[in-house]
């Protein structure tokens, strides 16, 4: 989620006010006998009889969805884990920072969360320029920091002490080219992307890269700019070279506006693309022109697997909304987090990082995860597609 | 090919109807709307609410966004332009970039900033029979807003041609002053201006966002620049300037998006990429043989 530049600094602000409105809020200080230590390395202590975790989310500003949805679903996840035991026998305490979608506001809570309230490990950003900023600051302090969903890949490359469980953004490329050679048997492509987007142009590449390797032809590539409305050219173009799918990595509002174009000029390709897609404005804009589009996502809410059915029934059932695919992601990073520290088996931040890198096959509502030795996750990624106007899960791509 | 450039068409009608506008304020005032594209913006909001929350007919929804956005260019021109009708010209041009910017930040803090769908108030499938004869995608959206546009250019020139307050306009766009000492009330023909250059965007606004099926705040924006350019491109203060400018300007958007090079095997150039880039140029070429536009009459003073 959140793959450029701007919307991802965006995204970061908003889920810190809302932990701040909604949730106990920071306890006095009084159980943590070592309140101000954080110095490198030092196992992080216990507080007192908790087990204390700190995530800084974009709870207020212009994208506060994205951390309001994250936090519910990480309160959430603490209720289950402390009504079950907790971890290590201790309940678990969530600490929420608000970093208001700002990158520096990020870094400011990260230091808070590791200096003063001495948590064991750090839970953020949806945005990825966000994760940036707090990252160096929980390397250095070698707190263990895990991102649910900053697909940017530049994250998990700060240090050793940070992990990211939704997949990368090249990821999403691979699977799309794997389902179009295996599953739609395509031959042929077009590639169709945002050149102001780097999210678009990655996808791009490694979608060019892994459908020739699988022995597809590209047969063309064209371009458009954001602002553009007119695509009715390159569509033009496209309808020559009649390929079997047209891979689109863009954004919904752009995307909605190149189906209908497409379907006016008569393109018969299938068309894919990525996360992007994921609004209710790609049907509404477009609407039977959407029919049939294809994409990836980090999951999809009608999946019949049990774990995820009971995930958004829990959800639905507290928080009368439906979970989108941030709350997923997140819910899974706490669960994860808890099971690292029972496998560690002491509070110690240096052994929460090495059970961490260990995790394998966890089976979270986002797919089975296991942490590579880049400390990314290998997961499966969910093919979705536009039926009846309504999203409809196709199946899970698993990576390889 | 034939597909090209009637893609290329519709497009220029689109540059057309926002390029009218702003020769024909620069004409009488020898000022750059720069809030012009955000009138265009006003109007296509106006046509959706018509279209979607009162169900009002097609052809009455364009009417009564021409009628709003005719109301907001009156009120433009009498709040931000008419009080700063003798300072230096570079202070209206400021002034019309601070309400352009105003209008845009409006609309996002009151219609938000995601797009919102424009309701099919024309079938937007292509016409059956062109498409089995000719083999070229036609719809009936491109061949009524191509008929709409003819028919707004015919009654423009019909207003600035044949009528009294045309030939008011035409004085005042000669020589002001001489025409205010002849009796003209050149504070009204200024008005009137504003208010016909408006309703035209504001049924341009109509008509994009029933083409492109999306309205947002922003909307007006790359519009309104490639059809400001595409108005200098004609010569600007020309009328049929400014529809020839358009139509250019179209043609070679369209054109340069049409072209692959292939220089080798890996050094693939596609014109998209490089379509803003290249018509930019060929532009700034045209300018440089005409500096006064396709059309202008040389010699006048430029901004």
């Amino acid at each position: 989620m959140c793959r450029s530049g701007v919307l991802t600094a965006l995204c970061g602000v908003g889920v810190g006010a809302l932990l701040l409105a909604g949730c106990p809020g920071p306890q006095p200080d009084t159980e943590s006998p070592s309140a101000g230590a954080g110095a490198k390395g030092e196992p992080a202590p216990a507080a007192g009889g908790k087990i204390v975790l700190g995530s800084y989310m974009c709870n207020t500003g212009p994208f506060a969805t994205f951390g309001q949805s994250s936090t519910k679903a990480m309160e959430m996840a603490v209720e289950e884990l402390n009504a079950k035991g907790g971890v290590l026998g201790k309940p678990i305490e969530l600490i929420v920072e608000d970093d208001q979608c700002k990158p520096e506001e990020a870094a400011n809570a990260a230091q808070k969360l590791i200096q003063q309230d001495n948590v064991l490990c750090v839970l953020g950003e949806v945005a990825s320029s966000n994760s940036l900023a707090a990252a160096p600051i929980c390397q250095d302090a070698q707190t263990p920091m895990v991102t649910p969903s900053s697909t940017n890949p530049a994250v998990t490359q700060t240090g050793d002490y940070i992990f990211r469980i939704c997949f990368t953004d090249d990821f999403q490329g691979v699977v799309m080219s794997k389902y179009a050679v295996e599953e739609l048997k395509a031959k042929t492509a077009v590639v169709f992307s945002d050149v102001a987007s780097d999210y678009s142009k990655g996808l791009s590449k490694v979608f060019r890269e892994t459908f020739t390797a699988a022995g597809g032809e590209i047969l063309g590539e064209e371009s458009y700019n954001q602002s553009d409305r007119d695509f009715r050219a390159q569509l033009t173009k496209f309808k020559g070279l009649s390929p079997d799918v047209v891979y689109v990595p863009g954004y919904y509002g752009e995307v909605a506006l190149i189906l209908s174009q497409a379907r006016q000029l008569g393109l018969k390709a299938v068309f894919l693309g990525g996360d992007g897609f994921d609004s209710p404005k790609l049907v509404e804009i477009a609407g039977k022109a959407a029919e049939g589009a294809l994409f990836s996502n980090h999951y999809s809410k009608d999946d019949p697997n049990p774990v995820v059915q009971q995930f958004v029934a829990s959800f639905q059932a507290k928080y009368n909304e439906a979970p989108d695919a941030l709350a997923a992601c997140a819910y899974d990073a706490v669960r994860i987090v808890a099971q690292a520290i029972e496998t560690a088996g002491v509070e110690d931040r240096t052994a929460l990082r090495d059970a961490l890198a260990g995790i394998t096959d966890f089976d979270g509502v986002t797919g089975k995860i296991t942490i590579d030795e880049n400390r990314n996750a290998r997961k499966s990624a969910t093919i979705l597609t536009i039926k009846g106007g309504k999203q409809t899960f196709v199946k899970t791509m698993a990576p390889e | 090919m034939s597909q090209q450039l009637i893609n290329a068409i519709s497009l220029g009608a689109v540059y057309a109807l926002i390029a009218l506008g702003y020769t024909m304020v620069y004409g009488v005032l020898r000022l750059i709307n720069f809030a012009h594209g955000e009138v265009f913006m006003v109007g296509s909001f106006i046509g959706l609410a018509a279209l979607s929350v009162f169900h009002l007919p097609f052809a009455l929804a364009v009417l009564v966004a021409m009628v709003g956005a005719a109301l907001l260019g009156a009120v433009i021109e009498r709040g931000a332009y008419r009080p700063l009708r003798s300072a230096p010209r570079l202070a209206a041009l400021i002034t019309a970039i601070g309400v352009s910017l105003l209008l845009q930040n409006l609309g996002m803090l009151i219609l938000g900033a995601a797009p919102r769908a424009y309701p099919p108030a024309i079938d937007p499938a292509p016409i059956a029979w062109l498409e089995e004869r000719a083999g070229v995608v036609v719809t009936r959206q491109q061949v009524v807003i191509l008929a709409a546009t003819a028919a707004i250019l015919a009654g423009l020139s019909l207003i600035v041609s044949r009528t009294k307050i045309g030939k008011a306009m035409r004085a005042v766009s000669e020589d002001r002053q001489a025409a205010q000492l002849m009796g003209i009330n050149v504070d009204r023909v200024i008005a009137f201006t504003f208010c016909l250059g408006s309703a035209i965007a504001g049924a341009g606004g109509v008509f994009y966002g029933v083409y492109y099926g999306t309205a947002d705040p922003l909307m007006g924006l790359m519009p309104g620049i490639k059809a400001f350019v595409a108005a200098v491109l004609g010569g600007i203060g020309s009328v049929p300037g400014a529809m020839l400018g358009a139509l250019l300007m179209g043609l070679v958007e369209t054109g340069v998006s049409s072209v692959t090079l292939r220089v080798s095997p890996s050094l693939v150039l596609t014109g998209s990429t490089l379509r803003d880039a290249v018509a930019f140029a060929v532009l700034i070429a045209i300018l440089l043989l005409r500096p006064a536009g396709l059309l202008g009459r040389p010699g006048r003073e430029k901004v």
